[in-house]
């Protein structure tokens, strides 16, 4: 439907905002990939986000991860799962007036890096924390 | 049609802290049925939340965030009595809309 309108030109990229999705960067499969769909060409390594997550999830269906930013006019917070089959898993836009911080539930099939990759004032910033997995969360 | 989402909006401060539950399958495509069929991808893509006209919070998902999905984040400007409303859209296009009143702290 949106594509329809957007090739009759009725909706213009940007405009219809919350029914944007970004399939390319959901099909990436490594962190390089998918920090290249999501626009970036490099990251930096930053001590400025914080990943508040277990060391060990006991079950990779619902782990917890908060994700905190102390970078200066953040824009996204990126949640990557560097060995899910596909390695993006959420993308939140922070408008102005909200706190950059933001907690979910993610699935992980085995233990692996998480990466927060955070776009501030068009710059990419990340940070890792590895997440030992004892029971798979994707395939049942 | 999904069950309604469970959101709490209070006050933490000078800011409104929201926690909401969502109820949706966040099915990934890749999980086998019991007779080895592919069960189809069903999840969340996008979710919105707006304040007073205003987005404070929207996300695009995958498939590997958890089964009935949780997101709780805080933003500036709410008020007790004012709403926060939460919209979701699937990759089906589904959707559903829910809101709540902020409480006091």
């Amino acid at each position: 439907m949106l594509a329809l309108a957007a090739a009759a030109g009725l909706v213009r990229p940007g405009e219809a905002f919350a029914q944007q999705w970004n399939k390319a960067a959901f099909e990436t499969k490594s962190v390089a990939d998918t920090l290249k769909a999501l626009g970036g060409s490099g990251s930096t390594e930053s001590a400025q986000i914080q990943i508040t997550a277990p060391d060990i999830a006991e079950n990779g269906a619902v782990v917890p991860i908060t994700i905190e930013s102390g970078i200066a006019r953040t824009q996204t917070i990126a949640i990557l799962i560097e060995k899910n089959p596909n390695t993006l898993s959420a993308n939140f836009e922070i408008p102005e007036g909200t706190d950059p911080f933001v907690t979910t539930r993610v699935k992980m099939a085995e233990t692996s890096n998480i990466y927060a990759v955070v776009r501030a004032d068009g710059k990419y910033f990340h940070a890792a924390k590895e997440i030992k997995v004892t029971l798979g969360g994707c395939g049942g | 049609m999904a069950d309604p989402m469970r959101i709490r909006a209070s006050m933490a401060g000078d800011k409104v802290e929201v926690r909401v539950l969502m109820s949706h399958e966040m099915e990934t495509g890749l999980r086998k049925d019991a007779k080895g069929a592919v069960v189809p991808a069903h999840f969340i893509q996008n979710v919105t939340v707006t304040h007073a006209g205003k987005t404070v919070l929207s996300a695009q998902w995958g498939t590997s965030i958890s089964k009935n999905p949780f997101m709780h984040f805080r933003f500036k400007g709410g008020k007790p009595g004012e709403k926060v409303t939460i919209s979701w859209v699937d990759n089906k296009g589904e959707r559903r809309t829910d809101e709540v009143v902020i409480s006091g702290g």
